[in-house]
This record gives structure tokens, C-alpha cells and sequence, in this order.
């Protein structure tokens, strides 16, 4: 299998041809940094041979007080490939937006280079850095290397997962709140429930500065914070004109492309009705110049969107239509709090908070977290008659 | 007698504040951006109330990045724009420039190293995706080695922004969908199609039977004695091969090559931008699994890209041109057979059967 102890690997070869960067590349030059990676190469191999993978889940590693932010990882052919017998996954909590200065990253790689395989993902699925391989005992060491330059591990399991945003008003002029800042207070509220599992499933908070969710927190996250305003759109028609001028189709690609029908371009003015605007973002996307969200933002709060273990994909749904971005984090707090201890106590083992509200119904959700009911959590009323009246509506 | 007293051991303190890591254009121009263009494809420029201009280089990555690639990125941060860089949401890396002298020569240093400049607007953005046989224990194919094909194959499309609009594409390597794939306009799942094969011999000794049939979540795995020894049983009409209790129990194996592969499911978004958030839906309920370069896989895609570029109106994402030509006609024209695995029979299947005559011929 082996030359020189590098591992042959003429499959995997094939995957460093072609013009997008390889990550079998990646791995191969690695191998100064850690024996590790050429045992990796050739289990991956071997998978690549067999069509199967060969890694055990099993064991639980992870460093003291902690209940999550190691993954643990065994070979399950640890003979063939001792180097990965153990190969473990920390989760390093990135900082809001993913901004980094040169010097930062200089340091990770100096951690992991001593401490690990030297693989990363920048970023993991949740939005983690991901130190992708390790043995059990270098976990602490890491671990201490990483908070004394500040950083610290990511969630995993039944807890608080690591929050992530968008780039927000960092770099965006839709942005309508700070998502950098309300994703890096919420992560820092929550270390006790991120760090040390406590629910009966997980629970993700994503955050995005506009309805274009470029974090995908309507598909994703347990909790999604999308920015919203509530006045009228911001319009510069000096610039509407000139994106006439310069050959755009205000009719055809803005206003017939409006899901409420809400503007209307006589060749020279465009007229928006601002109460009929659903806040899409489409006539935004297109004419960037001319036309910006309003100032009176905020966002909106939507909830129970998760992947399709166990009871199918759900996206998340309106649970309340604007908070002002002054008091974002209040409420939000508020919230989180009525639905953990609601959830804590019924939520069945594995079950997410969608999935809770699929099973006990959303207005039974809404009596336990004292939410009203309101017409824009739905996309229209009940269709059948199975009502249940409480017994309070009864005589 | 000496005492040593061991350093403080920290823990709880969260990720390292943001601010530090903000490029001093940013931080004078926090919140107060005006508006953006496009430069290039790949390249943009923000400009803020205050009329100072940031131009962003975005550059493609494997996701998977040596440590001595991530030091690259660092020193090309250092060399074109003060140190300062960023990663999106899809794993690309972003500079952030003041200086717009800088673009070209830094576009040709990325160039140089093997890092495409492109993924913004209208094009194909980096493929987000699992671990897959890298790094996961219920993987039913490898994700970063479907992403390379898929990428050098649609590599065009990264580096241009020639479609009608974005186009995002995600490979998850079960249904666990560590990528969430379920919103994406071409989605690429990995797919187990058997029950786990029990190990009964070994089950006993390395497995607790408590927790192995709580960890199913369909309720499909009983107790059981096998030759005098205690194991379980699964109820094979109930696995739906989500692979939780080989998580819990390394005697539960799911990994099958002769029955593991691939399905490829279509016009998700999660954008509000016209139309609501969609899931994905069903296009081809299976193709084998193909490494190393997986070709059914790539043609496929390849296929359906082409289909969609050639057919959509402008601004049209995948789902939204479906939506107006309606599902028999994307079939028609991208040759996909429709099958009885396309008729959901899960629950509350009835809300995708055609309900109306709209039946176009």
C-alpha cells in the first residue's frame, strides 16, 4: 500500500486534476506537518477503493468541563492505519462574520500544527473553524493553547450551537440590524448551554441582516433572526433614471418581477405603494444605487427550521414580524428563555423545537411561550374544520 | 514542601470579539454602507456614506485547507490589503481592499497559487458541503471529491457570471444533511438504501442496548436474543437509514457499496427575493456511486445547469423557472425519467399531487 511510508494513491491522484483547487492536494501537502496525513490519504484510499467509509463514531473525548466541541473519530481499520487510530474534531468557535487579521490565523495554524494533523475546514457546516484531526491526548494542550490566544470551542450535541451571522453592517448597506454584534452577544450569553449540553436536542440561533438570508437561517436555524424594516423603501429616482439609461428594463425586471405588485414605471417616475411591499428584496438586489431598505429597521423572528432528521426538513415560520433593532437582543433573550423551559420540559429526546410544534400544534406553543396569535405567522388560516375550543370557550 | 500551582485554566470565554479583526475602513464605515458594484466578476465595491470605496476579492477554496494554504491566504492578506480577510458563508475567502491598485495584482497571485477569483452574483458559488469519507462515520459517498468534479466541470460558471441568477449548489453525504441541503437550487444527497447489518457475535460486548434503541428515531430497533445472547432486531419497514444508531453502536454498520449512491434534487432556495423559501425537490432518485470522479453525477448536474442557463428568464433562480414551465416540461427538456419515487408518500403527501387542470401540452 505503501513507498517510502507514503501512501500510493492512484485514485485520489485523479482528484488533483482539473482547474478548481484540490483538496487531495491540500491533505498530501500536509504530510510535513503530521504523519497523520498520509494515513489519512490512505484510508481515504481505501474508501475510494471500496466505496465505503471507514470511520467509528463511538467513545466520548472532549476536554474537562465540557460536554461538547470535540467530535470523537476512530479509524475502524486502525491496524492498517495507526496514525489515525484516533483522528478527534475540534470545534473552534469563529468570531462573528468570520473575520479574521492575518496574525490571528498565523496562530491557529501554529496551534494545530503542534497539536494536530495541520487540516482545517474554514468553515464547518454551523460555521465553526474546524480542526480536522487529532489523538485524545493533545485535546487539553490544544484546548489551553487555544483560550490563552483567546479562543474557545464550539458547541456540539444536545446544546447551544454556535451561532453564526452574516457579514452584516461590517460590509452591507442592507444590513438591518448588527448581526455581527447580536451573533457575538448571543454566543457570549449562552457560553453555560453552548459548553455543557442541557437540551433535548440542538438548538441554532443564525442571524441575517436582510430577507436575502445569506446564512441561510430560514432553512437552518432553530431560532432565525431576519432583518426587516418597516418604513418605506429608501428611493433615489436621479439614480432609478440612470439605471434606465443604462439599458435595465425597469418594467420587465423590476416591476413585473414584484411579488405584490406593489410598483408601477411610467418611463420616467417609479411609484412604489410601500403598504402593499412584502420586503422580498428583489427591486433592492437589482438597482442597488437607487433603492435601500427603509430606516426604521429591525427583524423579524421566525422559528423551527431544521435539516430532515428526524421528521422531515422544516423551514422556519414567523413568530413575531418586527423587533425594532434596539431591542433585538432583550427580546430575543425573553424568548429563549420561555421556549427552553417550554421545550426542556415536553420536548421528547432528539426532538427539535420545529418538531415540537409539529406534534403539540402552533397554538399550543404559543399559550406555553404567551405569544398571540397573529395573521402573519400563517400563510392562510386553518382549511379544516377539526377545531379543538378550549374548555373555557365552552358553556 | 513545594507547591506548584498550575496556570488558571480558562474556559467560557467565547469566540475573541470581532472588532479586533475589522479592517480600519470598516470601522470608521460600520453600518454607514451606501451602496455596491460590481467590478469584475468576483470583485466588489462597497461604498459608504462617507464615500470611502472597499473593494472585496472573493477566491474559491476546497473548504479542506492545509495550514500552510491558510498562511498563503495570511500573506497575501499581509502583501495587498493590511492583514485584514474574511471567509463567507459558502467557504470562499474574501480580501478587503482599500487600495483598488492592489486588485489585479492580487487576483494574479491567486491566480498563480491555484485559487479562482469568482462566486459572486449570478454565477455558480462554492459548493458547500459535508465531511464525508474524510471525516464521517455514516457517510454513504465522499463530499469534498463530488465538489472537486462538480467544480472543474462547472468551473466556468464560477469565474463568470453568465447565469439567468445565482445558482447554489450542496452535497451532503446522507440524509442527516450536515450541509442542509434541503434549500439549495441543486442539491446532491448521498443515499444509504438498507438497513444496518447487525454484528450480533461482537453487539453485546461494546454496545449498551438502552441507548442503541433510543438512538433510533423511528423506533425501529426492538431487543432481541440471538443465539442465547442478548442483541437487537431492526424492523426493516421502518429504517430510513439515517445511520443514529451506528453513531451509538459500532456493531450497526450502514456502509453498503453495492447499494449505496446518489440522488440529485433541484430548486430549493432559502433567499425571500420574489418568491418565498423553497425545499428542494426530487429530480434522480439514484445514480451509482462513481469515485473518483463520479461521471453520472457531474453529467447530471452539468446537465441540468445547462438546461436552466439555456431556458430561465433573467432573474429566475432554478426553482422559480420550474415553477413557471412547470415540472413536466423541466423533465421533458432535461430528459430526466419521472418515477414512482417522485410522488411523495410520506406524511402530508397530498399538498404536492396536482390539484387543478392546469395541464400544459
Amino acid at each position: 500500500m505503501s513507498e517510502n511510508g507514503k501512501p500510493k494513491t492512484k485514485l485520489l491522484d485523479e482528484l488533483e486534476k482539473g482547474p478548481w483547487p484540490s483538496f487531495v492536494t491540500e491533505i498530501k501537502k500536509t504530510s510535513d506537518v503530521s504523519p497523520m496525513c498520509d494515513d489519512l490519504l490512505g484510508q481515504l484510499e481505501l474508501s475510494y477503493e471500496e466505496k465505503k467509509g471507514h470511520w467509528k463514531h463511538g467513545g466520548i473525548v472532549g476536554v474537562l468541563g465540557y460536554g461538547g466541541g470535540v467530535i470523537g473519530r476512530y479509524s475502524d481499520v486502525p491496524e492498517q492505519f495507526p496514525k489515525v487510530a484516533h483522528f478527534h474534531t475540534l470545534r473552534i468557535n469563529q468570531p462573528s462574520g468570520w473575520f479574521y487579521t492575518s496574525d490571528a490565523l498565523r496562530t491557529l495554524c501554529g496551534i494545530w500544527e503542534r497539536h494536530g494533523s495541520g487540516l482545517t475546514n474554514m468553515h464547518g457546516s454551523t460555521g465553526d473553524i474546524i480542526f480536522l484531526g487529532t489523538k485524545t491526548d493533545e485535546l487539553e494542550p490544544t484546548f489551553a493553547e487555544l483560550t490563552a490566544a483567546g479562543f474557545d470551542l464550539g458547541g456540539s450535541g444536545s446544546c447551544m450551537r454556535t451561532p453564526s451571522a452574516c457579514v452584516g453592517q461590517a460590509r452591507c448597506e442592507w444590513a438591518c440590524y448588527d448581526t455581527m454584534k447580536l451573533c457575538n452577544d448571543v454566543t457570549q450569553a449562552y457560553q453555560d448551554e453552548l459548553h455543557r449540553p442541557p437540551f433535548p436536542y440542538k438548538f441554532k440561533v443564525k442571524c441575517a441582516g436582510c430577507p436575502n438570508d445569506c446564512v441561510a437561517s430560514a432553512a437552518r436555524a432553530d431560532l432565525s433572526v431576519i432583518g426587516i424594516w418597516k418604513d418605506a423603501i429608501q428611493q433615489d429616482d436621479a439614480e432609478v433614471a440612470k439605471y434606465a439609461a443604462a439599458g435595465l428594463d425597469i418594467q420587465r425586471d423590476v416591476c413585473a418581477r414584484c411579488p405584490s405588485q406593489c410598483m408601477s414605471w411610467d418611463g420616467e417616475k417609479l411609484a412604489i405603494e410601500n403598504s402593499d411591499c412584502v420586503r422580498c428584496m428583489h427591486c433592492i438586489n437589482v438597482m442597488p444605487k437607487a433603492l435601500r431598505p427603509g430606516k426604521e429597521r429591525g427583524a423579524a423572528l421566525l422559528i423551527g427550521s431544521k435539516a430532515p432528521i428526524l421528521q422531515g426538513a422544516l423551514l422556519s415560520s414567523v413568530l413575531v414580524p418586527f423587533v425594532p433593532a434596539e431591542e433585538l437582543m432583550e427580546t430575543i433573550q425573553e424568548l429563549i428563555k420561555r421556549i427552553w423551559e417550554f421545550w426542556d420540559e415536553y420536548g421528547k429526546n432528539r426532538e427539535r423545537v420545529g418538531e415540537l410544534i409539529q406534534r403539540i400544534g402552533m397554538p399550543s406553543f404559543l399559550d406555553a411561550i404567551g405569544l398571540d396569535p397573529a395573521p402573519e405567522m400563517v400563510s392562510a388560516p386553518r382549511d379544516n374544520p377539526y377545531i379543538f375550543f378550549q374548555n373555557k370557550e365552552q358553556n | 514542601m513545594t507547591t506548584t500551582t498550575s496556570p488558571k485554566r480558562i474556559t467560557d470565554i467565547g469566540p475573541p470579539n470581532y472588532e479586533q479583526f475589522l479592517p480600519p475602513i470598516i470601522k470608521r464605515n460600520y453600518g454607514q454602507w451606501k451602496y455596491h458594484e460590481t467590478l469584475a466578476p468576483g470583485v466588489l465595491c462597497h461604498v459608504a456614506e462617507s464615500g470611502e470605496k472597499l473593494y472585496t476579492v472573493r477566491a474559491g477554496s476546497p473548504r479542506l485547507l492545509s495550514v500552510h494554504t491558510i498562511r498563503l491566504f495570511a500573506d497575501l492578506a499581509d502583501k495587498y490589503c493590511g492583514g485584514y480577510l474574511r471567509f463567507t458563508s459558502r467557504n470562499n475567502v474574501e480580501f478587503l481592499l482599500s487600495d483598488p491598485a492592489n486588485i489585479e495584482p492580487l487576483k494574479q497571485d491567486l491566480h498563480k497559487a491555484g485559487y479562482p477569483v469568482g462566486g459572486a452574483n449570478n454565477s455558480i458559488s462554492n459548493i458547500v458541503h459535508t465531511q464525508g469519507w474524510v471525516h464521517c462515520h455514516s457517510s454513504a459517498t465522499d463530499a469534498s471529491g463530488l465538489v472537486k468534479c462538480m467544480m472543474d466541470a462547472l468551473y466556468p460558471y464560477f469565474v463568470e457570471e453568465k447565469l439567468p441568477a445565482k445558482l447554489r449548489i450542496a452535497v451532503a453525504c446522507c440524509l442527516n444533511m450536515c450541509g442542509a441541503v434541503h434549500c439549495s437550487d441543486i442539491a446532491v444527497l448521498g443515499i444509504h438504501r438498507k438497513p444496518p447489518k447487525i454484528k450480533h457475535d461482537v453487539l453485546p460486548k461494546i454496545c449498551e442496548v438502552p441507548t442503541l434503541i433510543a438512538s433510533c428515531p423511528t423506533g425501529a430497533i426492538r431487543p432481541a436474543t440471538v443465539d442465547g445472547k442478548q442483541s437487537v432486531e431492526v424492523l426493516e419497514e421502518q429504517c430510513m437509514y439515517c445511520g443514529n444508531c451506528y453513531t451509538v453502536c459500532p456493531a450497526m454498520p450502514l456502509n453498503d457499496p453495492d447499494n449505496d449512491g446518489l440522488s440529485i434534487w433541484v430548486g430549493g432556495k432559502v433567499s425571500n427575493a420574489r418568491t418565498s423559501p423553497k425545499f428542494t425537490k426530487l429530480a434522480i432518485p439514484f445514480l451509482p456511486n462513481n469515485p473518483p470522479r463520479w461521471p453520472e453525477v457531474v453529467n447530471a448536474v452539468t446537465n441540468i445547469v445547462e438546461v436552466y442557463a439555456h431556458n430561465a428568464r433573467k432573474f429566475e433562480r432554478l426553482g422559480e423557472w420550474i415553477e413557471r414551465v412547470g415540472w413536466p416540461r423541466f423533465f421533458q427538456l432535461t430528459g430526466i425519467e419521472f418515477t414512482r419515487y417522485h410522488i411523495d408518500d410520506y406524511k402530508h403527501a397530498g399538498l404536492t399531487f396536482a390539484r387543478s387542470t392546469h395541464i400544459r401540452f
